[in-house]
């Protein structure tokens, strides 16, 4: 299995050149990571190559990783019915660098497209229809991003006075707790502390 | 008499109406009776479940996939415990696999009972929902009877399942299954040929096998365009391989192969639950390693080992090593799967669920475009939508 989807990874790293700026199997799974700009190249010569043929697309979502340059990650999954294969398709952006639309390749592309804009923020260039999809009318920011409080900004009442919905700022009654449980006792270290200095000092004596 | 300007007008179909299962508000414009355009507004009903499951441990997240798509819970915390136990390394021990294939196929009757009972009300047949639920509220017993739980089981764990089941209760289910088939008899003599149905149901909402991809289909309103794909068979996962069923395929994909299809498929699960049952293995339920499944309340009074290992699980959980995976079941609704990326700590950093209906009524207005507007409650009855999963 693993073989045939390394050499599937091969033979597309072969005929896009460029484009894919890595291919990694793990886990039995098939990851092309490629340049942002090739996507709209690479998705369609995935659909409509004979030896690829992933004819659906099944997913596509945003990874947030704050700390690095070109913050979001967009993962394209697709399914080949023909050679029952799967891939995953990475590219990288930021918060300004809008992304090509694949709703020309895929009409099922439009509502994750969609989903991906509401949830970080990543626009589409191309796109018929980007709108917010799965919050309130009227949200403001980004909710799946790290930097997105899990409580939110804003919490929605009736007012018996108002006779309407009322939007306010976040009220908590009790503060919110975060739980640190990652412990820091993981057994016995394979170096003991202090012995990093024996390892530089031979380091400089073989020198 | 001067020629009139006709317009088109809008209405709002939903969120509070029997038929749009659930808090779907759909803006149709109309052209007379016909339908110009529909453009479902969903979201009512986000919870924010990815975002809670990055502030939750692996096991506290299981919980979040039974209220996705609340008409058969247990299918979706199979996605998620099959991408933990990847990302682990691990594998369930067959019995806790059998068992998870077991109420798997529970899961697929209790959703396409309430499926096919809500779709034939919503198209005017008001006697298999009153059947149909009597055997729902059965099912839901097994889960009670299983877990403590009636609909939210909490049971596919990482590592295999919650707990063991007690002899007697598979004897049971055994015994109720000829039941169920006449059920699903009866239900047939009410639909199948009933020539109302048909007509609300025959050639409405077609699409064919291109454009089921093209819009990611999968599952049963895949099968009734055609395509013989059925992940089960396909990709098997915990031992599906060693089990004797067929894969129904319609060939015109309207609403009513929809319907066929999920009514054969309720037979072929019935053939899984029998052969889960007589090939039941022994041994353990779940996983021994106690890092990832909790001790025995009994060993937890004499090993202190054991009282650690329940401590640190329900403290701290377990770390899963970094990477990613893509793991996907067959779901009543279609091919669900969890995307779950992990740090190497342990909560999940990102899990993304891909849920089937999300896709399935996104092609509401493709399917729907230049019928009546009786026409779009058949459809997105037979194209078999739950908000849960869709808003998330």
């Amino acid at each position: 299995m693993d073989q045939a989807l390394k050499e599937l990874g091969g033979y597309i790293r072969d005929t896009l050149g460029e484009s894919v700026v890595d291919v990694t199997v793990r886990l039995g799974e098939l990851a092309v990571s490629i340049r942002r700009d090739d996507l709209l190249k690479v998705m369609k010569f995935l659909k409509d190559d004979a030896n690829c043929q992933f004819l659906t697309l099944l997913d596509v979502c945003g990874v947030d990783y704050p700390d690095d340059d070109e913050r979001f990650e967009i993962v394209y999954h697709m399914l080949s019915m023909t050679h029952n294969n799967r891939i995953r398709i990475k590219l990288r952006t930021d918060e300004d660098t809008p992304v090509e639309s694949v709703t020309s390749l895929f009409s099922a592309a439009n509502w994750w497209e969609r989903e991906v804009w509401d949830m970080f923020g990543v626009a589409f260039t191309d796109h018929p229809d980007l709108r917010r999809i799965l919050t309130d009318y009227g949200f403001e920011g980004h909710p799946l991003r790290k930097d997105f409080p899990l409580t939110g900004y804003v919490e929605v009442r009736y007012d018996d006075e108002q006779k309407r919905i009322v939007y306010e700022p976040v009220k908590l009654t009790q503060e919110f707790r975060s739980f640190d449980f990652l412990s820091p006792w993981e057994g016995v270290q394979r170096m003991l502390p202090g012995d990093e200095k024996a390892e530089d000092a031979a380091e400089e004596e073989t020198k | 008499m001067a020629e009139s300007q006709i317009k088109n007008f809008n209405i709002n179909f939903g969120p509070q109406h029997p038929a749009a299962h659930g808090v779907l508000r759909l803006v149709l414009e109309m052209d007379g009776e016909v339908i110009e355009r529909a453009d479902p507004h969903i979201g009512l009903l986000h919870r924010g479940t990815e975002k809670l499951i990055e502030h939750k441990t692996y096991v506290q997240s299981v919980g979040y996939f039974d209220r996705l798509d609340y008409s058969s819970p247990q299918n979706q915390e199979h996605a998620f415990a099959l991408a933990t136990e990847k990302l682990l390394g691990i594998e369930a021990p067959a019995r806790g696999q059998a068992i998870r294939v077991l109420y798997a196929e529970i899961g697929r009757l209790l959703n396409h009972l309430m499926n096919i009972c809500a779709f034939a009300m919503d198209v005017g047949a008001m006697t298999p929902m009153l059947w149909g639920f009597e055997h729902r509220e059965k099912l839901m017993e097994f889960c009670e009877r299983a877990c403590g739980a009636r609909m939210h089981m909490h049971y596919f764990r990482p590592g295999g399942v919650a707990m063991d089941v007690p002899q007697q209760l598979l004897d049971d289910i055994y015994e109720w299954c000829p039941s169920f088939l006449q059920i699903v008899d009866d239900m047939e003599t009410l639909l199948t040929e009933n020539r109302i149905f048909k007509q609300r149901t025959v050639d409405i909402g077609v699409i064919n096998a291109e454009q089921c991809q093209d819009w990611g289909f999968t599952g049963a309103n895949l099968r009734a365009s055609g395509v013989a794909w059925d992940l089960r068979k396909a990709q098997p996962y915990d031992g599906y391989e060693k089990y004797d069923f067929q894969i129904p395929v319609g060939t015109n994909g309207d609403c009513y192969d929809r319907y066929l299809i999920r009514m054969l498929e309720m037979r072929e699960s019935v053939k899984i639950i029998r052969q889960a049952i007589e090939n039941m293995p022994i041994g353990p339920a779940k996983s021994i390693d106690h890092k990832i499944t909790p001790p025995s309340r009994s060993d937890m009074k004499h090993s202190m080992e054991a009282l650690i290992h329940h401590f640190k699980l329900y403290t701290e959980g377990f770390k899963v090593p970094a990477g990613e995976t893509y793991c996907a079941v067959e779901a009543p609704k279609g091919e669900f799967a969890v995307y779950l990326v992990s740090d190497g700590t342990n909560k999940p950093y990102r899990c993304k669920i891909r849920a089937p209906g999300f896709a399935s009524l996104q092609a509401t207005e493709f399917i729907s475009k230049g019928h009546m507007l009786a026409d779009v409650v058949a459809n997105i009855g037979s194209v078999d939508v739950v908000f849960g999963e869709i808003d998330r």
